[in-house]
């Protein structure tokens, strides 16, 4: 006699301390620290903590081998530990033109005050294996110089005095916080952008891409990216002033989009905005043609019926910890609905036989395919 | 659990999710926007169900968990633990004892009595979705109770197949005014909507709460001439005879050889142990 399944709390701790000895590995190798994770997996880190939304290297880089390297589980166990922290208010807006560059291109003027920096980046190398990496990778050293003390103004600002880019409103008004609020439509830029960032790199990167391959084109050149430290200050309400608290190392593109001008505006650049933590910039460039792109209502475009212009279609599946729960809950028990779907699936298929046989007392016909061959 | 609230959430998280309750309860079937936390478990395995428990779990409750009628599938179990864990209260699988049930896809056949709040884990909230996929749209429609879509949608059905073929999600209209999901419960389940007890209902990563009071009128949509009809395996549970509880398939060899069995475990127990009693 069958007996139903029993024993799920046996097989899962089962299953648990299976997973731990696979995230080990080989215990020959020596154990992967969380140490070596931030300072040599940085940019997973960076990833981590941004589609985590929490900036904290230390807890991504553990939550990066908690997950065997899998990021979106990563991200996961950040935004779970999120959560449950208590929220103390809300920073001052970042100055990111007070960044301190590691990078900044620009690839509207060949030369701007404060300078093109190429920082680090994989931009120029050729990508081939380094099989030396894999035997031993020493410990370079970059050649190091005095920075320059210029400041570095945002380009969008020396293009904003001559007119020719739109400017954007200033607006002292708390944006909402879409992990306190639940998301809602028409979603107005800030929220836009605060799912954006948060959003799933692969997901922006694909829906940038298709702008730019005419579903919704908007002609974006990467006006300024810029990746360093800013300083991040708060108001503390008993001093009555703004302090610093700490610095965070972000990535800032802005890129100036062709705008032909429209009823109520004159033909004017416009700007697609991305602001991450850490060095992203994929993510960053692949933001600011989303943010552009979604923006068409605002600057009184058409509307092409591209998906990334459709606020509802990008904010609602932008963000990965959702859509992974759902798309891999499919793989949970529907014992109950297979078995109503069986059921009338078997039936359907009853009453369509019965319909096509023949009444058993109706007279036989015969057809061309029965006659005798001559 | 140290370092964590009562049932995990946060007192200031648990008055949201209990005011976005209230006023589900207030208009029966109708979809409360609530800023859903990320919980500890993936979206799809029932955080929204987790939510309403943990916000109206006391310690003083016991609680059982179920999903597909069962007890000790892997998801119950791991739901189960958690509460046991975080909020240390007393479980149970004997439906009659539990005051709070937690559940995904059934409804417990023996009937709930008034002391009893029965939450539902719910996929996708939206009974409209899958025939406008646009949540602005489906607003509007419920605002308006603009149900033609629905009617139609169910028409084409009878049209095609000469029945409705919705076999499970059936959707219902609560206290005469909105249209509900009841969540992926297989239609047979339907009648039992009307129950004595709380129904509550968790959409966490659609950001949804609904509910039904005790003794709503739930009406599941049908016409005059195909009225609806709930529906189960025919034949009895092999294992208890029991003629009245929706049953699984269960394939017993790769000859074509099935038997089937109570999908409501405690239901199917209670009676095997009634009739070794008797």
């Amino acid at each position: 006699m069958y007996v139903a399944v029993k024993g799920g709390e046996q097989a899962i701790d089962n299953a648990h301390a299976w997973m731990a000895e696979r995230r080990r590995g080989d215990t020959d190798v020596a154990e992967l620290t969380t140490d070596q994770i931030r300072e040599q997996l940085a940019l997973a880190v960076n990833r981590v903590m941004a589609e985590g939304s929490l900036y904290d290297p230390d807890l991504a880089a553990l939550a990066i081998k908690q997950s065997r390297g899998d990021l979106i589980e990563a991200i996961f166990l950040i935004r779970a530990y999120r959560t449950t922290l208590p929220r103390f208010g809300a920073s001052e807006p970042l100055d990111t033109a007070a960044m301190a560059c590691d990078r900044r291109i620009s690839a509207t003027f060949k030369d701007a005050p404060g300078g093109q920096i190429l920082g680090p980046t994989f931009d120029y190398t050729h990508r081939l294996l380094d099989f030396k990496l894999a035997a031993e990778g020493g410990a370079p050293r970059a050649e190091t110089a005095d920075s320059d003390p210029v400041p570095v103004p945002h380009i969008s600002s020396i293009l904003g005095t001559e007119g020719v880019l739109q400017p954007e409103p200033r607006t002292d008004t708390t944006p909402r916080d879409l992990t306190r609020e639940p998301l809602s439509f028409p979603a107005d830029r800030a929220v836009r952008l605060q799912s954006l960032t948060r959003g799933d790199e692969g997901f922006l990167l694909g829906l940038g891409y298709s702008t730019q391959r005419g579903h919704a084109r908007n002609h974006a050149f990467v006006g300024e990216l810029r990746i360093g430290m800013v300083p991040v200050e708060m108001e503390i309400p008993e001093l009555g002033f703004a302090i610093e608290i700490g610095e965070i190392e972000a990535t800032e593109c802005e890129t100036v989009n062709q705008f032909k001008g429209s009823k109520t505006e004159p033909p004017q650049f416009t700007r697609g905005y991305g602001l991450v933590f850490g060095q992203s910039e994929r993510k960053s460039i692949a933001m600011a043609l989303v943010d552009r792109a979604l923006r068409w209502e605002e600057l009184g475009e058409e509307n092409v019926g591209a998906a990334a212009q459709d606020a509802e279609f990008v904010l609602s599946h932008s963000d990965n910890i959702q859509a992974t729960g759902f798309v891999e809950h499919i793989k949970l028990p529907h014992y109950v609905d297979f078995q109503a779907e069986l059921e009338l699936i078997r039936r359907l298929r009853r009453e369509a036989e019965a319909a096509q046989a023949p009444a058993p007392d109706a007279p036989a016909e015969r057809t061309k395919e029965q006659e005798p061959a001559e | 659990m140290s370092g964590y609230n009562f049932a995990y959430l946060d007192e200031d998280t648990k008055r949201m999710i209990r005011r976005a309750i209230l006023k589900a309860l207030a208009v029966p079937g109708y979809q409360v926007p609530f800023a859903s936390r990320e919980m500890p478990m993936p979206y799809g395995w029932g955080t929204g169900g987790v939510q309403v428990s943990a916000a109206v779990l006391v310690p003083e409750d016991t609680m059982k968990v179920i999903d597909q009628g069962a007890d000790d599938t892997t998801n119950a179990v791991s739901i189960r633990a958690f509460f046991q864990k975080t909020a240390d209260v007393a479980v149970t699988e004997a439906t009659g004892k539990a005051t709070l049930i937690q559940t995904r896809h059934r409804i417990p056949e023996e009937p709930l009595t008034k002391d009893q709040i029965l939450v539902y884990q719910v996929p996708i909230p939206e009974p409209l979705r899958f025939l406008e996929p646009r949540e602005t749209e489906t607003r509007k429609m419920h605002a308006l109770a603009e149900y033609g879509l629905m009617h139609v949608k169910l028409y084409e059905d009878i049209a095609r197949h000469g029945e409705i073929a919705t076999s499970y999600a059936y959707p219902v209209e609560a206290a005469g005014r909105y249209v509900m999901d009841p969540s992926p419960i297989p239609k047979f389940d339907n009648p039992k909507l009307h129950s004595a007890a709380i129904q509550l209902f968790g959409a966490g990563r659609e950001q949804r709460i609904y509910a039904l009071p005790p003794y709503t009128p739930v009406v599941s949509l049908d016409f005059e001439d195909h009225p609806f009809e709930a529906r189960k395996a025919e034949g009895a549970c092999g294992l208890c005879g029991a003629e009245d509880s929706y049953l699984d398939e269960v394939i017993l060899d790769d000859r074509g050889g099935r038997m089937f069995v109570c999908s409501d475990t405690d239901y199917c127990r209670t009676r095997r142990e009634a009739e070794e009693a008797a």
